[in-house]
């Protein structure tokens, strides 16, 4: 890393305030608005004390209005600010995605060039705590889904403090998802935030075996598994696609032409995922450079339920991931 | 215009009647204690609303329903559960993620529902209840049944989209629906200055023609006075009554919250209302309860409270193979 940069110890929760604090002294026309962003100091305490330190014209507490703060931001962005709207949780932004989706993504197209949606929208996803079936979706295959979006997911500490720098910079709306089963997790950082790139997919551990694709909270939880294995003779690259939309396909490429094997991990639902669409393009693209078939290990298709067992069964965890790479690798 | 009624304080009151709100309220008061104190135990995971100080409002407008009503409530719910009939053993069983519980424990303590009881839910996205409910009441409309739906919600849940559009869709298609506005003054950190333009909330019901009344909330005979007229106008008209109870969290909005957006001073002060010793006094004062009421009816509610966590300890972890029943009506 740059000289005079030595590397900090942080938590995730951190690394996103970093990013946030950095972006809104960089510049003038960048402000945050969502709910109990301010007063409360943020639903996740990302933001606690930027209110102070900001003041409320550059931190926006706003009311329980999805729909109306999303918008409110995108006509901001037309307008010339650079608004990063924070939707508490993915679970609510399902309140705003008419104005995501008919209005951020499709600005630009539909008035023939003229109009660009600068917009940064920030949400965190997944499971968290036990918060059961409402309050514990990934969605992030559904914006995925959507073309006009930039999509990223911050699966490490590194982007949780760089996608956003970077992401004020696009012309075009970006999602960031960030990770509520995360926040309190310890990661080592350069000490001054930097912007990252934003379109393409990230090695996190190099191998020869087997590729790992995964993003979000799949990423740690891969990289443990084959840290795991490694021990015992496999040596499994992991990597993390970082930008959901439009997804880095070369970078996988080049790694199942490397290992010949691809497992695929997301806590999402499995129907009409991420995975499923990695897959769909390995077949496409190198499926004569495949040794054995693409597999997924993807969330459980129910709603969450509440009890941690459950809870726990409806994810990939790191030993599953352990045992379907071990099984992979055996009957390759 | 339409009118907005102002209630005059309750006048009369008998032994039968005192004692029993007194007891509902205390009941509900106690086992929250217990559940607080369970939840710093771990025994009780996700989210954790409590309903403290805020009592006199579910159990002052239960008392004016039938069985055959439904009610429906937020993720704040274990107080409108409790005074709908609920068992304590059964809510707490739920809250312990446990089989024995309403919802098999897979709902926790956002999710109670009893369709025996008629309570629906234990609804976790804000205002997403409120359309069901107008569509439960229209329901009864077009069956021709002589039941009301009972809908509680928040002051900041009438800052959502969903709010307005069930205020028109209720008054517009005359369906018998109570629309209850818990007026807390917070929504979890913002304040009710910085979420509504218009704070009177019952001035709101007139812009859909809708007769609307504010009560004192902290008063559980001028509630259960205020909501049994706004009910038996349901019930003779067939049209929508919106109610405003003015009441407020004496907790903090959930187990992770560091209430840095209110003074301890607000707290207390509001604490010289608490709704049951003023109950408690009054009856008093008019000689239709002794100390030894008092007594006898701690002394029950221990026990209760105690049963039900008993009852929750002893409850067995649905089974991981019947992780997917229920996502369709078909065998599972
Ligand atoms: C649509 C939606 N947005 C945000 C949240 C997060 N959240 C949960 S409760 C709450 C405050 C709600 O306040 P209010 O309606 O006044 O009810 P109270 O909690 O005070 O009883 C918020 C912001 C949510 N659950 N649903």
């Amino acid at each position: 890393m740059n000289a005079g940069n030595d590397h900090i110890k942080l938590t995730y929760r951190e690394a996103l305030k970093q990013a946030i604090r950095e972006a809104l002294s960089k510049d003038d026309r960048v402000f945050l608005m969502g709910e109990d962003v301010g007063r409360y100091g943020g639903s996740f305490a990302v933001t606690k004390g930027l209110l102070q330190e900001f003041g409320p014209e550059r931190i926006m507490d706003v009311p329980l209005s999805e729909s109306g703060f999303v918008g409110a931001g995108i006509g901001a962005a037309l307008s010339g600010l650079r608004p990063v709207v924070e939707v508490m949780t993915v679970n609510f932004s399902l309140l705003a995605m008419d104005q995501i989706v008919n209005n951020a993504a499709t600005l630009l197209y539909m008035s023939g060039g003229q109009l660009n949606v600068p917009v940064v929208i920030r949400m965190s996803t997944g499971l968290g705590r036990q918060l059961a079936a409402q309050h514990s979706h990934s969605w992030e295959p559904m914006y995925a889904h959507i073309p006009g979006l930039i999509v990223l997911s911050a699966g490490t500490h590194g982007d949780a403090r760089g996608m956003l720098l970077t992401a004020l910079q696009s012309p075009d709306p970006v999602i960031i998802f960030e990770y509520t089963a995360m926040m309190n997790l310890e990661g080592t950082l350069p000490g001054h935030p930097e912007t990252v790139n934003i379109t393409k997919a990230g090695i996190i551990k190099e191998g020869k075996d087997i590729s790992v694709i995964t993003y979000g909270a799949g990423v740690y939880k891969s990289l443990d598994a084959a840290n795991e294995l490694s021990g015992s003779g496999i040596d499994a690259e992991v990597i993390d696609l970082r930008v959901l939309r439009p997804m880095d396909m070369e970078t996988v490429f080049n790694s199942v032409k490397k290992t010949h094997r691809a497992l695929l991990v997301e806590d999402a639902w499995g129907s009409v995922n991420i995975g499923a669409e990695v897959s769909a393009r390995i077949m496409e693209n190198v499926f004569y450079d495949l040794d054995a078939p693409v597999q997924r290990l993807c969330g459980a298709e129910v709603p969450m339920p509440y009890p941690k067992h459950m809870e726990d069964a409806s994810v990939p965890q790191k030993e599953d991931i352990v045992a379907k790479l071990k099984k992979m690798l055996q009957h390759g | 215009m339409e009118k907005i009624t102002v209630i005059p304080p309750s006048t009369t009151i008998d032994r039968r009647l005192g004692l029993n709100l007194l007891y509902q309220m205390m009941l509900i008061r106690r086992f929250e204690e217990k559940s607080a104190e369970l939840y710093t135990k771990s025994k009780i995971r996700g989210f954790l609303h409590l309903y403290i100080g805020e009592e006199a409002v579910a159990v002052g407008v239960i008392q004016a329903l039938t069985a055959e009503d439904n009610v429906l409530a937020t993720y704040r719910e274990h107080g409108h559960a409790l005074a709908r009939g609920m068992d304590a053993g059964v809510i707490m069983a739920e809250m312990y993620g446990k089989m024995e519980g309403c919802c098999r424990g897979r709902g926790g303590s956002m999710h109670l529902f009893d369709v025996g009881k008629r309570f629906f839910g234990g609804n976790a996205i804000v205002a997403g209840h409120l359309p069901m409910s107008v569509g439960m009441a229209l329901a009864s409309k077009k069956l021709k049944k002589s039941n009301i739906t009972c809908c509680f919600f928040g002051e900041g849940a009438a800052a959502e989209g969903e709010f307005h559009e069930s205020m028109n869709l209720a008054a517009l298609w005359n369906v018998p629906l109570l629309m209850v506005c818990e007026n807390n003054l917070y929504a979890m950190g913002t304040a009710i200055r910085y979420s509504h333009a218009v704070q009177e909330l019952e001035k709101k019901g007139a812009a859909y023609g809708i007769e609307s009344a504010a009560v004192n909330g902290m008063d559980v005979l001028e509630v259960e006075k205020a909501a049994r007229a706004a009910v038996e106008k349901v019930r003779s008209t067939g049209k929508p009554f919106f109610l405003v109870c003015n009441t407020y969290r004496f907790r903090a909005h959930s187990m992770f919250d560091a209430e840095l957006y209110r003074e301890k001073s607000e707290v207390e002060e509001w604490k010289k209302q608490d709704p049951i010793p003023a109950l408690r006094t009054k009856l008093m004062e008019l000689q239709l309860i002794t100390n030894n009421d008092i007594g006898s009816l701690e002394q029950k509610i221990e026990n209760e409270v105690q049963q039900a966590v008993d009852f929750a300890e002893k409850g067995t972890l649905e089974p991981l193979e019947q992780l997917t029943r229920f996502v369709y009506s078909g065998p599972g």
